[in-house]
């Protein structure tokens, strides 16, 4: 009796466990099972091939991925180019510059600002950056992808800055003597010794990085201006995947092809995500591995 | 140039980009609060809006968001603890216990845009629950899952084995181990993590959009099924949406801070509980 | 002294994964004696003890062949019901590990987990518990303070308490001393020579003199195989092989 009941406990937490297995099935089920009407109506070469994404036309809808594709990518390409910069050097001061007190204000400082909410950055891009950029570069308005870059990077920093510096302190004290025995300095150190054995750490932090900024709807949807059409240089307004979602779920009866589209658009955004974090997550592991 | 020079610029650039994040958040908190804290008042805060917003307070979204936060919590941090409990005191280091966990942190990659198109199909259309506090709960608390699971496991790690073994030992089960020597140690752990994600929770936008949140109802919730306002939509509205965006920027910043305040209060709990906690067990 | 058998263990091996921990270990226990297990590091002294309660069953890769039989009952037989198992075979660690509760909850927590709800029965266990295992006397005014505020040796002698308060037969002891200093060590020496009037005592042990101060039969083990099991006397005296000679003598090990 009593160790049927130790067993049905058991069996219940392990249910818990694996609840965790189901919902993440359930997600890309239920996308695809929402998108296939899509893919089927639409096709799938269309789908692809396309940049024109127009579902309301009046000459008939029209639904092209690519252009959201190719602005998602290229905001989080120009987050990237500010967030890993800005976070490894961040992380690496932290970790082997800075004293006990400046590292007491730093820490959380990055956790603090992981923990401001997209819609108030998206709200910052409205407010402070956007016209900021529009005077700078002397635009009408800021809403564009540099504006959604910015935001994007900042969305990204705290990830990156804390998983780099996790990987920067863990290089073990040896090789960091090793150096210093032959004569190194600490900047020397750091250069060639720290930041090379920490690389796959800091490497998995930037896919982390990525796979959150590409995902990212609330500051995109409100600070790049939300143009359809595929941006040509990076003052341009652009709509992302998520903003496109974002923008139109809200707006189409249940069931119909431009709803399916949108799953569509969610379930290639899953995929993206997934692959990136998966990525990462190789490395991480291997990493952990070695170490 | 020198190896000392180097040294020197080096050091200063890696210091310029400490300083530039303390800038960055140093400047957002600033620019909010200083921006918003006139128009912050106890009718902002207890009153319903008026006038097409212009005017009133952000009362029905401060309890929307309290809502729909209690129901995330009674969805995570529940599965979060159970499941976690399988993970560290059940499970075996095997092929399962490592997909379980290569299934957490995928989830936690899943973009927030993603939960909401999962929560209609789901919640919305398939359960009929509709656009409600419900189903907009439930998206969040699947979506906080992996934070409240990784928290909770985090804290049963801190409990030492030998407080297992030595139950064990005694012939106790291991449900009996757990609920009588592992778990009483464990939980304001696991609490305080799940606290921390649930602040993440409140504050995020692109789950609720269409399992729930409402542009304007004047009235509070009447019951789970009903639609709510919130704080994190609320000020996606009054920024993006309002037909008059120059005369809301004021409320639009005062709920910017409301919903930063908010956010911080939460975390700050989560840190003190943490604090305090940890100080007892220090002591004894 | 009588000369019952209360633990035989025949052809029993131990893996770790593919690790062979233990190599056909064959050991008659006696009832009512101090069994002491001697041997250099890593050579399965507490393999062989986790084997008599199973808490092996615990270490994942852990893989037991061979029989040990508890009073005749071969306790590795399917269906054996081992919390049952683990009541009547007590163990103490090699760390003091009480719980982060209070003295009293302590000792409390066996005989509660078993069904024991009555608090003047608990307190009557709680109380008989500490007095054999000479604790009462230093604690008796302060039960309900926290455990963990007790000296290494008084921690020890409470987990003894915990471990006595269940009522097992057997009392299994994996270097209960050697976290202690000279006065608390030969305090627990003087608890376990009490406890052997009432109960089987199995100890693992690095002191040789402690071995041969306390214990009627005496182990020596050896990169996992039982090199010599004899009385105390005759392994401290004239052991009959000479690895063992060789062990004692401190020319190895
Ligand atoms: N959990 C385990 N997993 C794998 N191997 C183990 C495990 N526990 C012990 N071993 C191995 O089994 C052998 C016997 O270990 P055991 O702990 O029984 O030795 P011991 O005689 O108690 O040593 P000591 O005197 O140091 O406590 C050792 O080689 C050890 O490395
Ligand atoms: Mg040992």
């Amino acid at each position: 009796m009593n160790r049927f009941k130790e067993k049905m406990i058991r069996r219940f937490f392990q249910l818990n466990g694996l609840f965790v297995i189901f919902v993440l099935i359930g997600i890309f089920v239920l996308l695809i099972r929402n998108s296939y009407p899509a893919f089927r109506e639409i096709g799938v070469w269309n789908f692809f091939s396309s940049a024109e994404w127009n579902p309301t036309s009046f000459t008939g809808p029209k639904y092209g991925i690519l252009a959201q594709v190719y602005s998602s990518l290229i905001v989080t390409f120009g987050a990237m180019l500010i967030a890993v910069p800005l976070g490894v050097a961040t992380a690496a001061y932290i970790s082997e510059v800075a004293g006990p007190g400046v590292k007491n204000i730093l820490k959380p400082t990055i956790e603090i600002l992981a923990g401001i909410p997209s819609v108030v950055l998206g709200f910052m891009g409205i407010v402070v950056i956007g016209p900021l950029i529009a005077r700078v570069f002397n635009l009408n308005q800021g809403l564009n992808a540099i504006n959604g870059s910015i935001l994007l990077g900042i969305m990204a920093l705290p990830t990156i800055t804390s998983l780099s510096e996790d990987a920067i302190s863990a290089v073990a004290k040896k090789y960091k003597e090793a150096s210093y025995g032959l004569g190194a300095n600490r900047w020397q150190t750091l250069v060639s010794v720290v930041i090379p054995s920490a690389l796959s750490g800091i490497i998995a932090s930037i896919m982390l990085g990525m796979g959150r900024a590409i995902g990212e709807t609330m500051a995109v949807l409100m600070a790049t201006g939300n143009s359809p059409a595929m941006p040509e240089n990076i003052f341009d307004s652009l709509r992302t995947m998520t903003a496109t979602i974002a923008i139109e779920l809200g707006e189409v009866p249940f069931n119909t092809t431009h709803y399916y589209a949108l799953f569509a658009v969610g379930l290639i955004l899953f995929i993206m995500t997934f692959l990136v974090n998966l990525v990462s997550d190789i490395i991480l592991h291997k990493y952990q591995e070695v170490d | 140039m020198s190896r000392k020079y180097k040294q020197f610029f080096g050091f200063m650039a890696l210091r310029l980009a400490g300083l530039i994040v303390l800038f960055v958040l140093f400047y957002i908190i600033y620019d909010i609060v200083s921006k918003g804290l006139s128009s912050i008042n106890w009718e902002f805060i207890s009153q319903p809006p008026r006038r097409g917003m212009t005017e009133g307070g952000i009362y029905p979204a401060i309890v929307g968001t309290f809502y729909v936060t209690v129901i995330t919590a009674l969805v995570s941090v529940p599965l979060g603890m159970f499941g976690a409990i399988y993970l560290n005191e059940y499970a075996k280091k095997g092929r399962l216990s490592r997909l379980i966990r290569m299934a957490i942190r995928n989830l936690a990659g899943v973009p927030s845009i993603v939960f909401g198109l999962f929560g209609v199909a789901l919640f919305v259309q398939w359960f009929n629950f509709g656009p409600s506090l419900i189903s907009a709960g439930f998206t969040l608390g699947l979506m906080t899952l992996p934070v409240t699971i990784t928290a909770s496991e985090e804290a049963l790690k801190t409990v030492p084995d030998a407080y297992r073994k030595g139950s064990l030992a005694l012939g106790a089960t291991r449900w009996e181990t757990i609920k009588t020597n592992v778990l009483p140690l464990a939980i304001p752990g696991m609490m305080t993590g799940s606290i921390l994600g649930l602040a993440r929770a409140a504050g995020e936008t692109a789950p609720i959009l269409f399992t729930g949140a409402a542009f304007f109802i004047p009235h509070l919730p009447d019951s789970p099924f009903s639609q709510f306002m919130a704080l994190p939509y609320h000020l996606y509205i009054l920024a993006t949406q309002h037909h008059n965006i120059s005369v809301v920027r004021p409320i639009a910043y005062a709920t910017a801070l409301v919903l930063i305040v908010l956010v911080l209060l939460i975390n700050l709990t989560a840190i003190i509980l943490r604090i305090k906690y940890r100080k007892k067990f220090e002591n004894k | 002294m009588n000369n019952k058998t209360k633990v035989k263990v025949e052809n029993l091996n131990c893996f770790y994964d593919d690790f062979q921990a233990l190599k056909d270990i064959n050991m008659e226990i006696k009832s009512k004696e101090i069994t002491a297990l001697i041997g250099p590091s890593g050579c399965g002294k507490s393999t062989f003890l986790r084997c008599l309660n199973r808490m092996n069953d615990l270490i994942e890769g852990a893989r037991i062949e061979g029989i040990v039989c508890i009073d005749d009952y071969d306790i590795y037989q399917n269906g054996t019901d081992v919390v049952s198992l683990r009541k009547k075979v007590g163990m103490v660690f090699q760390q003091p590990n009480p719980f982060p509760k209070s003295i009293y909850d302590n000792i409390a927590y066996g005989p509660r987990i078993h069904g024991i709800k009555d608090r003047s029965r608990l307190n009557e266990i709680v109380e008989k518990s500490l007095k054999n295992s000479a604790l009462w006397e230093e604690v008796k005014d302060r039960l309900d303070t926290s455990a963990l505020d007790l000296s290494g040796g008084q921690q020890q002698r409470l987990c003894i308490a915990r471990a006595l308060a269940v009522e097992p037969d057997i009392l299994l002891m994996d270097e209960p001393a050697s976290a202690l200093d000279p006065v608390a060590t030969s305090r627990i020496e003087d608890l376990m020579k009490d406890l052997a009037e009432n109960y089987t005592i199995v100890i693992v042990t690095h002191n040789m003199q402690q071995a041969a101060r306390i214990s009627d039969r005496t182990g020596f083990f050896l990169m996992g195989e039982l090199i010599e099991f004899d009385r105390t006397e005759t392994i401290f005296e004239k052991p009959a092989q000479q690895k063992t000679e060789d062990y004692i003598t401190g020319r190895f090990g």
